[in-house]
């Protein structure tokens, strides 16, 4: 991350000392709430693609911190439906607000915005390239769950190829020493680019097709959903939709009995409901997670807590 | 028989190009198209490099931005600025650790190909570069010289 700004656009910016003291300071805001920390803040939440989740947590922790919220959660009715480019509207939101938080369906959005931008810009999703604030989110609960990030083994499973958290999450988990197995249709695998940094960072990783293969070894079970909206065409997204789906009689018995289930949400059925009640269900726990841990990027990319990267 | 090429008063010599991208890199230039005085020399025999192209620009000094898109297909070439028929500068073609307005990403859905900006491309190592935006990375040989 830049000394001189605390924008948060990539996991790549960030250093393992850095991560896991967002995730300090997570944990030290969930516990100890902070009502009025951002008192007489403004947040812009500026939504130029559809969100429930990662929406809602950023204002509810803004909220939780005393801040005010403005945005729009559709670029409908804004002057970029009528052709106004992002810089122009990133010019005009930064002199509204002290912080921006900002989804994008274009990849390298929000890198672009925190170029122009006079406040910190936080990125909430850009195209299928980063969503930094969901890997967190994801590490606070695998940390939660198993008191350390270190040497996971951890199976990515379903769209890889357009999924942009777990393109997110698999940069992060190079600092930890994470074994990775990439469970995909050849189509929908990880892209060569996340391979490069992966194989730079000497992280192992496996590229298989069946989850049954690995189910026995794994910590964690990472699903995602096979993502319509960012398929080319409708013919490739019905060649490969439904192609992992998982339920009690394919989980239950067959993997390591701490392993966890996430899942970025929102889920079609690839998660069948009878795993809900299950302890390896930990997705919903991961969407509460947000809170805290978006609570933790708004305070520290303001400066209203210590420092990132400062002992 | 022994290759003739007529001494450069003033201009540019590019020397020591891979013979294969000689065509190429005039066309970067558009030499074809200029009214450039161009001499052009190819599969010329060259102790270093086995074959080699030569291209002479008469009364022309390159920009830094051409040098470094010539750098996209022919690192390690080196470029002569003569003057009164001497070579009073020499450098070698390097490529820079940013590339600014050089490379068009071959992504569609980044960034730098919907909105009105300049490319950026950080040069990486295993002969990749990669978007400062959308941090797909392309291998130097593939990139999209704009």
């Amino acid at each position: 991350m830049k000394e001189s700004r605390k924008d948060i656009i990539s996991m790549r910016d960030l250093s393992k000392e850095e991560i896991l003291h967002i995730l300090d300071t997570a944990r030290y805001l969930e516990e100890n709430p902070q009502a009025e920390l951002m008192k007489g803040r403004v947040v812009s939440t500026l939504f130029f693609e559809p969100s429930t989740r990662t929406r809602l947590s950023f204002w509810s922790a803004a909220q939780r911190l005393g801040a005010q919220v403005l945005g729009f959660d559709s670029p409908d009715g804004t002057s970029a439906k009528k052709g106004e480019s992002l810089t122009d509207t990133i010019r005009m939101a930064s002199s509204y607000s002290d912080i921006i938080v900002m989804r994008h369906p274009n990849d390298g959005a929000a890198r672009l915005a925190s170029e122009v931008s006079k406040v910190p810009i936080l990125n909430a999703g850009d195209g299928s390239n980063q969503h930094p604030s969901q890997t967190l989110l994801d590490l606070y609960t695998i940390q939660k769950k198993f008191g350390s990030l270190d040497g996971k083994k951890i199976a990515f499973v379903g769209d890889l190829k357009y999924g942009r958290t777990v393109h997110s999450l698999a940069k992060a988990l190079t600092h930890f020493g994470a074994i990775m197995y990439f469970v995909a249709p050849e189509s929908l695998q990880m892209p060569e680019y996340i391979c490069d940094d992966l194989e730079k960072s000497g992280i192992e990783y496996y590229k298989v097709e069946d989850y049954r293969e690995i189910l026995d070894k794994i910590d964690i079970f990472y699903m995602t959903r096979i993502q319509r909206e960012r398929f080319p065409d409708d013919e490739e997204y019905e060649k490969v939709k439904g192609i992992y789906i998982i339920n009690k009689e394919s989980i239950i018995g067959k993997c390591k009995e701490e392993m966890i289930i996430l899942h970025p949400l929102p889920r079609v059925n690839e998660i069948d409901v009878d795993l809900d009640n299950t302890p390896h269900a930990m997705y919903f726990e991961q969407a509460a997670n947000g809170v805290p841990t978006r609570q933790a990027l708004l305070a520290l990319s303001l400066g209203l807590v210590k420092k990132l990267g400062d002992e | 028989m022994e290759l003739q090429i007529t001494a450069l008063k003033n201009g540019t010599v590019i020397d020591h190009l891979p013979s294969d991208k000689t065509i190429k890199i005039m066309d970067l230039l558009d030499l074809g198209n200029k009214e450039d005085k161009v001499t052009v020399a190819f599969n010329v025999d060259s102790k270093k490099d086995g074959k080699k192209g030569i291209i002479k620009i008469s009364e022309r000094k390159l920009s830094e931005k051409e040098m470094e898109k010539i750098g996209i297909l022919a690192q390690g070439s080196t470029v002569n600025i003569i003057e009164s028929y001497r070579v009073v500068e020499k450098k070698i073609i390097k490529l820079p650790k940013l590339l600014k307005d050089i490379v068009e990403c071959p992504n569609a859905k980044c960034i730098s190909n919907i909105e009105n900006i300049r490319s950026k491309f950080e040069l990486e190592e295993n002969n990749k570069i990669r978007c400062s935006y959308c941090e797909r990375t392309v291998a130097i040989e593939e990139a999209i010289i704009k």
